[in-house]
């Protein structure tokens, strides 16, 4: 943002402007206007964030700004400052080894990037000047300059397509490195440009660089000599993007208009997802509330400190007495050192190592996710991707799953199943033979055993081969196979080659495909003319005049073609409800009813019309349309009034059914989710009919479920206005499926199977824009929260029709609702973008729509069966890891520093350490780190099988049930137990420090070492008490920690260390081992500290066993019902009943 | 499983590999089957039950009860006698001494208290000063020393340690020993002698050797090297300030026990841990033929020489004699800790089999199933 806000003051004014001009070939363009090159920034790419020089100071700021950090800067400048106990050693290493090694990481981090940058940037390009052609580097390409790019090059910067070797101005390119698609997209050239481009002058006037790859707006002038300027307009399909490589094409020209950082390669560089997790808000509520702990702390011993010091001859007794420097400072500002001091000493609880520790747990924990071959996906050769690690834990506190349809919960992998002409049916089947491939099947309609006329069958079928926009793979090129399509293998002419089809969307090729089937082939598009074969096995050509593009606001596209007989025709095909309204209302009644069948069953439904336009009329249309696509602004919204114009007055064709099969798995996925306490919405665009029964195909509705519906239908049924209707209706359901439902005691933990009833909800687009953005503004906020209220207590809620941006809307009322549940989206296309984005988990698919919501994804899966997994397994472990890791943390530094703390009560509130400074800094980074980290990453207190047999083990974490103030409370609490059971344990043994059998004594740094030695071991062993999952790593961390320790602590004591300047601990431990009560006491004090939590984990113990026994007979009646109903066609009994009330 | 992923990747590969389009894109990144990777290394599940833990509680409880009751009983028979000697009571011998103390007075003020002992003292007897109200383990006393100092460094003998201050230097010469601690040194002379009956003393021998850690006696603390007279070894520096004489005449009788490695001034050094301590003073051999007690039963004469003020500070002082064991002096807690520990344990191993009793049938066969 900064950057580019320099850029532009840099720029000039020429940058402040909405448009920028570039002279094409730096030529000059008319001699009147005096030639001024505008400054734009040089095509270096930089990625990297340092440079050698600042690396250090922007290094540390950098770190430094995150506040752990600054904190522990804070306590080491103070130990620096002020005269401490403890020296600034302890805290300072710890420190610097955190900042070092971070720094390590990010500085080859970095200087990766600027490998690749220096790659990039130095790639040589050959650059036209003054018509010879130059090598240069890449970095020095300069806007206007003209760029040869060859094939299986990648692109330098953002071109203009000016020229293609290919004969028909188009070029091939993919765009894996940019958004994953590896499908070939058509770019095509500026029409009119000449082929000399030597003398071409032009000029191109264009939008500010802006980072979505699927816009951009232009205009292109071109003079010619003798000639008024030519104005073309420049669309995304001209812009060839930097990143980008040219595929099936010898060598294409380009001139660069963005270069550099303002590409749009450049320019979605940032933009990584800022997730926090529910934890980490956790980890932060518990910091405060030790920080809390540790001021009052370090409060109290101030405070007690000059209470004490008060007291006759305490303060400074013959035998200790204060320096001159001391005697002199004044009073308050040692009452503030003397505070910080104690902070200092006490800083320990808020440790610089959980911090170092749940990153690294993060970091390496998400390697088990890519790691796991269960996910991978031997069709797209993939395994789950981890964009961030931050999120791991969430995946186990998921309460809210919101799901798209088509391609999520469905395959989106197209089948063309029927097609209804004029109100006739015709079902494709494969027992006849090809050439009569077309034949009638019975429906429930009442019509005769009849096919529509010869006449209006085949103008169907031209409709279905012409009104698309889909390429035909040329069989010479060399394309993968993870395209779109697969190829096609049902080839009615076999002497052709095997032909494949590439498109946006695969609604597009089954229709093609099912035209196929009838006869009619799609043989491709050339230079603007569609080719077709019919059934005579004659070649049919159309040229293609415009074509008004797909959107999801219009649901429909459409083309206008003229056909050799000279008439224009307007195709168009779209969603029934978008279509029905522009036809002729006659015609509507008799698809209607194939169309709403056809959606009950499942299928995607799309009505196909035609229009013939008139020579005037086409000529307006023509003209509107040149004109909206040259606007520069607003260009989209003009091109929809005049799409929307044209497309009116159309005659209704026939209709197509398609169907899209159910995901493998996906109704033991859904099953399984729900079973787990999440609540599934789901978010489609589809019509009700066809998501309905997806639902209840994947048993998110299931025969018993009430079905409290809220969509225009309902809402226009009582005749009243809209609102009022409205109103009424929510005020109902909100009485049947809140207020009369059994009050809920355990929020969303409790049991879904029991017998009260189950209610879905379906809402569609227009009524959800009515609740959420309604006209009077009273009743808007009461209708969300009632809307909020009645989903809520649903089980399965179904929102069809909507936009991408109210799936966003949606997620976001629940995410802000009450109790602020975790919510997770997951979806495949770009359309899902928005709500992947907006929950707090976002999950993608590497589906067939692109890879947009992979790119966006927290995480991303192959397919939605691996949902399951995620969440049940692996969130669930991450969760439960995490949490632990979390609670561990603090209780193990308070019951470090509690002894400490009340070990001030007793040396005259001096801030003497109980512990020797290698204890202080070695404890959390040595002595008890380890073990915690293996727990954090290898932890599986019930095994994976069992979570995933289980799904209502998910329950048990659910609302962050680890990490709430109870179980806080309890570690809390035993963390105090132990701190004092170590410290009085101590003291009462000193009560006669003769603890050697030569009745020599003990000092105070024994006290500390005792107590030190019976805090590691303990906290230690209570680690190895909650650890159900004993690898050997395990075996390893924990025992070798205590090995350690004991190895160390002789090892420190052994050796009169030069640079230390008290000998403190010499031949301490030793010592303290030579003495029998000492080993008696450590002992007693190991075994009775973990007391509690053995008691507690028998006392628990009676009642989950059970339960969880209970649980598989369950599952698995539940589990072989579902498999076998996997294994059936979306088509269910359970609606088929259901459906015929709809129609 | 593995099997079956292999055969569709056969596939998957036929129609992946179709050319070199995507190199980078189209990779395969089949995770390995590693099982670590997959998080099924093989482990052990250990789960606490009550059939588990009972036993456990028994035997601890088995184990406990019998160390405590030896500990306890051990203690017991650790004899012990305190005198507080401090003169605070008028009627107290060192009344006087102990109200008259002045820092420059030249006569040391002699007391002696006198009392019995009822049982005989058997074995070595160890004689102990305790203080009361005397802060050791304050952080400005704790820290007030140079090891390396006292360590035998001749750099630091002559520039000690800043800690030192402010008993770093005197007259401009560096105090040898330096610091809070070593100026505080206890200094009062403690003598027993026996009263026979017919009232004449007989003194007992008070053996100096063996009261500090033998690391410290013979590493931690040295004489700076160079000349076995340490008087020209200590001749630039100066004795602490509130010390009587300079530390190579501590110990007039004993050449060996001069200068930083005299045992009493070592055993000071050792900073205790609380307020109220004991540090041990002297050793009380026991006779050689074994047949008497060390100290039989009777009347003695602890002669106390009073130099060292502790009314200032509401200290209290105290000479300790004690037997020892193998566990070191007498001290009960350890005792009553283990056999509180032990019952617990027991207690609550039968509250457990009781549990586990009434739940039992069904608990044990209720493991996860896995």
């Amino acid at each position: 943002m900064l950057r580019r806000r320099l850029n532009r003051l840099l720029g000039g004014d020429e940058n402040r402007v909405d448009s920028r001009t570039i002279y094409v070939g730096h030529q000059p363009c008319s001699a009147t206007e005096g030639f001024t090159p505008p400054k734009f920034c040089d095509n270096r790419i930089v990625s990297s964030k340092y440079t050698l020089w600042n690396f250090l100071p922007k290094n540390l700021f950098e770190q430094f700004r995150r506040i752990a950090n600054f904190y522990f800067l804070i306590i080491f400048l103070v130990q620096v400052i002020v005269d401490t106990p403890t020296s600034p050693v302890t805290s300072g290493l710890p420190l610097f080894f955190v900042i070092t090694v971070t720094a390590i990481k990010q500085g080859y981090e970095d200087w990766l990037r600027h490998k690749a940058d220096n790659e990039v940037n130095k790639y040589p390009v050959r650059v036209l000047e003054d018509g010879r052609q130059t090598s240069k580097e890449s970095e020095k390409i300069k806007v206007g300059d003209i760029v040869e790019v060859i094939e299986d090059e990648t692109f330098p910067c953002d071109l203009i397509l000016l020229q293609s070797s290919r004969e028909d101005d188009t070029c091939f390119v993919t765009t894996a490195s940019l958004d994953g698609e590896s499908n070939h997209k058509t770019h095509y050239t500026v029409p009119d440009t000449e082929k000399d481009l030597e003398s071409l002058s032009a000029t191109i006037e264009c939008e500010q660089p802006q980072p979505d790859l699927y816009k951009f707006v232009g205009r292109m002038h071109i003079y010619k000599p003798d000639q008024d300027p030519l104005v073309r307009s420049l669309g995304p399909e001209n812009l060839l993007l930097k990143g980008a490589t040219l595929k099936n094409t010898k060598k294409i020209y380009g001139v660069a208009v963005y270069t550099g950082m303002e590409t749009k390669m450049a320019l979605n560089y940032q933009g990584k997802s800022q997730k926090r997790s529910a934890v980490e808000k956790s980890i932060n509520a518990f910091l405060l509330v030790y920080l809390c702990i540790l001021v009052s702390k370090a409060l109290v011993c101030t405070s007690l400190k000059y209470w004490w010091q008060s007291r006759d001859g305490q303060d400074e007794p013959w035998y200790n007495q204060k320096t001159q420097k001391e005697k002199d400072t004044n009073m308050y500002l040692k009452m503030f050192t003397d505070f910080l001091s104690f902070m200092v000493l006490f800083n320990f609880i808020i440790p610089v190592s959980m911090y170092v520790t749940v990153e690294m747990q993060k970091f390496l924990g998400s390697f088990f996710i890519s790691w796991d071959k269960d996910f991978f996906d031997p069709e797209i050769r993939e395994g789950a991707l981890v964009n961030t690690s931050d999120l791991n834990e969430e995946l186990g506190q998921v309460e809210y799953v919101f799901t798209d349809k088509t391609g999520t919960l469905t395959q989106n992998n197209m089948e063309f199943i029927e097609c209804c002409i004029d109100g006739f049916q015709y079902k494709y089947r494969d027992s006849r033979t090809e050439l009569d491939g077309f034949c009638v099947t019975d429906g429930p309609v009442s019509k005769l055993q009849q096919k529509a006329g010869r006449e209006k069958e085949e103008l169907f079928l031209r409709a279905l081969c012409l009104c698309h926009t889909v390429q035909v793979k040329e069989a010479g090129s060399q394309v993968d196979g993870d395209q779109v399509d697969g190829l096609d293998h049902l080839n009615p002419h076999p002497e052709e080659e095997e032909r494949g089809f590439i498109a946006s969307s695969p609604d597009e090729v089954a229709l093609v495909k099912g035209a196929m089937k009838y006869g009619f082939t799609f043989l491709g598009l050339e230079s603007k003319n569609m080719k077709i074969r019919n059934r005579q096995n004659d070649v049919e050509e159309y040229e293609l005049l415009h074509v008004l593009n797909f959107d999801p606001v219009r649901r429909r596209m459409s083309v206008i073609v003229k056909s050799k007989a000279g008439e224009t025709l307007l195709f168009c095909k779209g969603a029934d409800s978008s279509i029905f309204p522009r036809v002729r209302q006659e015609e509507v009644e008799r698809i209607r009813m194939h169309v709403e069948r056809n959606a009950t069953e499942g299928y995607r439904t799309l009505c196909v019309a035609f229009k013939q336009l008139s020579a005037e009329e086409f000529a307006l249309a023509d003209a509107e349309l040149r004109e909206a696509r040259l606007a520069l602004q607003d260009r989209e919204e003009k091109l929809m009034a005049v799409y929307n114009q044209v497309e009116t007055g159309m005659s209704l064709i026939g209709a197509t059914a398609v169907e899209d099969r159910l995901q493998e798995e996906a109704a033991e996925t859904m099953e399984a989710l729900q079973g787990a306490g999440m609540k599934v919405w789901v978010l489609t665009g589809d019509k009700m009919e066809t998501a309905k029964s997806t639902c209840y195909a994947c048993r998110l509705f299931q025969r018993g479920t009430e079905l409290l519906e809220l969509t225009v239908r309902t809402l226009e049924e009582g005749g009243r206005k809209r609102e009022e209707r409205l109103h009424d209706l929510l005020l109902e359901y909100h009485r049947r499926a809140v207020q009369d439902a059994p009050p809920v005691k355990g929020g969303v933990t409790r049991s879904w199977s029991t017998a009260n009833q189950d209610y879905g909800f379906i809402i569609d687009g227009a009524t959800l824009s009515l609740i959420m953005n309604p006209s009077l503004d009273a009743s808007s906020s009461r209708h969300k929260n009632l809307f909020l209220q009645i989903c809520q207590n649903c089980t399965a809620v179904l929102c069809c029709r909507m936009a991408p941006l109210q799936k966003a809307q949606i997620v976001k009322m629940v995410k802000n609702s009450k109790g602020s549940p975790i919510t997770l989206s997951i979806g495949d296309g770009a359309n899902d973008v928005s709500m992947i984005l907006e929950a707090h988990v976002g999950i993608g698919i590497k589906g067939k729509e692109g890879r947009q919501a992979v790119r966006n994804s927290d995480y991303a899966i192959p397919k939605l069966k691996h949902l399951k997994k995620l969440l049940l397994a692996h969130g669930h472990l991450y969760y439960v890891r995490i949490a632990h890791l979390v609670q561990y943390f603090f209780y193990k530094n308070l019951c470090f520093i509690l002894p400490q703390f009340l070990y001030q009560f007793f040396c005259g509130y001096s801030q003497q350490p109980l512990y020797d400074a290698a204890y202080l800094t070695m404890y959390n980074i040595c002595f008890t780190s380890m073990p915690i980290l293996a727990y954090s990453l290898l932890e599986q207190h019930i095994t994976i099988e069992v979570l995933l047999d289980n799904a209502t083990l998910y329950r048990e974490v659910a609302k962050n049930a680890m990490l709430r103030w109870g179980p806080f409370l309890y570690w809390t609490v035993l963390g105090v137990f132990q701190g004092l059971l170590f410290f009085f344990g101590a003291w009462f043994l000193f009560s006669n420090p003769a603890l050697q059998d030569n009745g020599q004594v003990f000092g105070n740094w024994s006290y500390g070492t005792i107590v030190f030695t019976v805090l590691v071991f303990t906290v230690t062993l209570k680690l190895a008490l909650d650890t159900r999952h004993w690898t050997w790593i395990n075996h390893f961390v924990i025992w070798g920690s205590l090995a350690f320790y004991v190895f160390f602590s002789f090892f420190w004591g052994g050796i009169i260390w030069p640079f230390l300047k008290q000998q403190r601990l010499y031949f301490v431990f030793a010592n303290m081992l030579s003495s029998v009560s000492a080993w008696l006491v450590i002992i007693l004090l190991i075994l009775l500290s973990l007391m509690p939590d053995i008691l507690l984990a028998v006392l628990r113990r009676p009642k989950s066993p059970r339960a969880r026994q209970k649980i598989p007979g369950q599952s698995s009646a539940g589990g072989t019902q579902s498999s076998r109903s996997s294994a059936r066609p979306l088509l269910m009994r359970t609606f088929s009943d259901e459906s015929n009330t709809v129609i | 499983m593995a099997s079956s992923y292999n055969a569709k990747d056969e596939d998957g590969h036929h129609s992946g590999s179709g050319g070199p389009a995507g190199p980078g894109v189209n990779k395969s990144k089949k995770p390995d089957n590693t099982a670590f990777k997959q998080q099924r290394l093989p482990a052990w599940q250990p789960i606490l039950t009550a059939g588990t833990v009972l036993p456990a509680f028994f035997v601890i409880g088995l184990i406990f009860i019998p160390i405590g009751i030896g500990l306890f009983v051990t203690s017991n028979n650790i004899k012990e006698l305190e005198i507080d000697y401090t003169g605070v009571d008028p009627s107290s011998p060192c009344y006087d001494c102990a109200q008259n103390y002045s820092w420059n007075s030249t006569a040391p003020c002699v007391c002696s208290v006198e009392f019995t002992l009822d049982q005989p003292f058997e074995g070595n007897v160890f004689m102990y000063y305790g203080l009361s109200n005397f802060y050791q383990n304050h952080r400005r006393y704790v820290k007030s020393r140079d090891d390396s100092q006292l360590n035998g460094d001749k750099v630091s003998l002559t520039n000690p340690s800043k800690e030192c201050e402010p008993y770093r230097t005197n007259d401009k010469k560096p105090i040898a020993p330096c610091g809070a601690i070593a100026n505080s040194l206890f200094n009062d002379t403690l003598e027993l002698s026996h009263v026979n009956p017919n009232k004449t003393r007989t003194p007992i021998t008070l053996v100096k050797k063996g009261i500090a850690w033998w690391t410290d006696k013979h590493v931690k603390f040295r004489n700076p090297s160079g000349n076995s007279n340490l008087t020209i070894v200590f001749q630039n520096t100066t004795k602490p300030v509130n010390w009587r004489k300079p530390v190579y005449e501590l110990d007039p009788s004993d050449p060996e026990n001069n200068g930083f490695i005299n045992e009493d001034f070592i055993v000071w050094m050792r900073t205790a841990a609380l307020p109220t301590f004991r540090k041990l003073y002297r050793i009380i051999q026991k006779s050689k033929d074994n047949l008497t007690p060390t100290l039989p039963r009777g009347t003695y004469v602890l002669d106390i020489t009073y130099n060292y003020p502790v009314l200032s500070f509401d200290g209290r002082k105290r000479m300790i004699l004690s037997t020892i064991s193998w566990m070191g002096g007498k001290n009960p807690f350890l005792g009553i800790a283990y056999i509180t520990v032990g019952s617990i344990c027991f207690v609550l191993g039968v509250v457990l089999l009781f549990i586990h009793h009434k739940y039992g049938s069904r608990s044990t066969s209720a493991d996860i199933p896995n």
